[in-house]
């Protein structure tokens, strides 16, 4: 709870008290920076600059897209499932990920853009989401080492936007990151099976892995000197750390992972250096973030028109809703419910 | 509790009846994940899907073991349901599957889960989550049926085309005693006639519209989506024979 936080009668607690003038943007920029920089979480009624606002929007939307775009790799294997209880942890896991996107999409709202209009840009090409859904999965494996890696990259990233700036953000993020390290430890112990299996299911965890570990890299964005967004971000903390101190930490997270799990990661120059305390990995191929970020992925259209194409033919059953809930407005009976 | 081997074998069957019935419908709603026509739908299908893949794990478990017998079985070898196994179609095709199933499982469960049979535990469970399922399918039929022009005739379509493959589920199932299956029917078709009138829907004519009347799930016939379903659900197991996942 901030220790300034002022009850609005209107509803919703705020950060700061606002300044007496209405007028004097000056007076609130000050008091938005002091409860920045006291580790306070500005609330939706609380004044806010216009960029920060559209850094939170351009954010938040784009974890929120990642959340329904990441759904189709891994529903991909649903109705493959080689057991009825890897089938229910798989659903389970989908699931979650629809979850994730409402209470991202809600998060957004709260900053005045509607879920509509979000996806409107995404399926207009404008807003973006995490490349690594443009990769494919191209066997079972290829859901544990999304679970191992890809999630386990997210909760890297994640943890710390538990104590983003931004309340509602911050608040989504706690139950998206319980829910993700679930998925983390699915991913491993699915991997540990297939691993400890039969030499062709060996040969699959193995193949996942290789495929997988480098655009996980990847999905910490570009090194520090290269990202675009970061210094601001961090100042507003909205960020908490660098590009390449997460990815650091995911690495020494997943050697010994690795070891434990049987399989090896693709770096031949990935070692532990004793003097920094941390592990040496080799080069990441940037052209190839860029190139998938461009568009030029291996799944970019195919995930992209699926989406379209979901939204597009659910349109009638939307409207449909929409005209019965408008019908049945003032009914008193239980068929309002729509 | 004792049995004779011929009252294990019947319980066998039914175990196989409703778990199959459970086992195929949810893999049907598995395959909307990621295609739903709005996200708080990607969830209310999923949970309906993990509900009915909860039930068929209890069942098949029933009847021997649930991985050799989801994966290992010939098409002719399961029984479940026509219904349940026709292709998802459009949002309206998978809602009127879910109307016609859920009002029946639902009360199928109530009547066995008030009885002390071999599935009192699991219906008891069950019917919880079939009152959830028939909510779901009612309050969408009532959307759609009473929302558009558009969605009224695909609703209506919907429900004509699925008709007749909803006598068979009041076949009395070997194995499952104390159900009167004629009240089942009579019952079942009081609900859907009331559901659909408010969605101002018509309820199909006939002993069962068409021609042909489907009826033989429960004796191993299907329909030929189902092969190709199963052919894509058993692929991975089959494809490794005696591993662990």
């Amino acid at each position: 709870m901030a220790t300034a936080a002022a009850r609005d009668t209107a509803g919703g607690p705020t950060a700061y008290d606002a300044p007496a003038d209405p007028g004097d943007t000056a007076a609130f920029q000050r008091a938005f920076d002091a409860a920045v920089a006291a580790d306070e979480r500005i609330e939706p009624r609380d004044w806010m600059p216009d960029a920060y606002r559209a850094t939170l929007v351009r954010q938040i939307a784009q974890h929120a897209h990642s959340e329904i775009i990441g759904m189709q790799p891994e529903a991909n294997w649903i109705t493959r499932a080689p057991s009825l209880r890897r089938k229910a942890i798989l659903m389970a896991k989908v699931q979650d990920e629809a979850g994730h996107g409402l209470y991202l999409y809600s998060a957004a709202e709260t900053l005045g853009v509607s879920r509509d209009e979000l996806l409107d840009k995404l399926h207009a090409g404008r807003q973006k989401y995490s490349s690594i859904f443009n990769y494919p999965t191209l066997t079972w494996a290829d859901v544990g080492a999304i679970g191992w890696l890809v999630d386990g990259a997210a909760i890297t990233n994640q943890v710390p936007l538990c104590r983003c700036s931004y309340g509602p953000y911050a608040r989504a993020m706690v139950r998206v990151c319980k829910e993700e390290s679930f998925h983390q430890r699915q991913g491993y112990e699915m991997l540990l099976a297939l691993s400890k299996g039969t030499p062709e299911q060996h040969a699959m965890a193995q193949d996942a892995v290789d495929r997988w570990w480098w655009p996980s890299l990847m999905m910490f964005g570009p090194p520090d000197d290269e990202s675009q967004h970061s210094a601001q971000s961090m100042a507003w903390k909205i960020k908490r750390h660098s590009n390449d101190e997460l990815r650091q930490r995911f690495v020494d997270i997943c050697v010994p992972q690795a070891e434990s799990l049987g399989l090896t990661l693709p770096d031949p120059d990935l070692r532990w250096n004793e003097e920094r305390g941390h592990h040496d990995f080799g080069a990441i191929d940037w052209s190839e973030f860029w190139d998938v970020l461009k568009g030029n992925g291996p799944c970019n259209d195919q995930r992209l028109s699926r989406r379209r194409q979901a939204h597009e033919e659910g349109a009638w059953v939307r409207e449909a809703a929409a005209a019965h809930a408008a019908k049945h407005r003032n009914d008193t009976t239980g068929a309002t419910r729509a | 509790m004792t049995t004779t081997p011929a009252a294990d074998t019947a319980v066998t069957a039914a175990a196989l009846a409703l778990g199959d019935d459970a086992l195929v419908l949810s893999h049907r709603l598995g395959e909307w994940a990621g295609h739903a026509p709005v996200l708080e739908e990607e969830v209310a299908l999923a949970n309906i899907a993990l509900d009915l893949l909860g039930q068929a794990r209890v069942l098949l478990s029933m009847a021997g073991d649930e991985d050799e017998l989801a994966f290992l079985r010939e098409e002719r070898a399961f029984r479940n349901l026509q219904l349940v196994e026709q292709p998802n179609g459009d949002f309206a095709h998978t809602i009127a599957r879910q109307l016609y199933f859920s009002v029946y499982q639902h009360l199928l469960h109530d009547r066995l889960a008030s009885g002390d049979g071999p599935f009192a535990p699991l219906a008891g469970k069950a019917v919880k989550e079939a009152a959830y399922h028939r909510d779901h399918a009612e309050q969408w039929t009532l959307r759609l049926g009473d929302g558009t022009d558009e969605s009224h005739a695909r609703m209506q379509a919907a429900v004509d085309a699925l008709w007749r493959y909803t006598g068979e589920m009041f076949q009395p199932v070997e194995g499952i005693d104390g159900v009167d299956w004629p009240g089942l029917e009579s019952t079942w078709r009081d609900i859907v006639e009331d559901v659909l009138g408010r969605a101002t829907l018509t309820l199909p004519e006939g002993p069962r519209t068409g021609a042909w009347r489907a009826g033989a799930g429960r004796q191993g016939l299907h329909t030929e989506p189902f092969g190709r379903m199963l052919a894509e659900m058993q692929h991975l197991h089959r494809s490794h024979p005696g591993a662990t996942w």
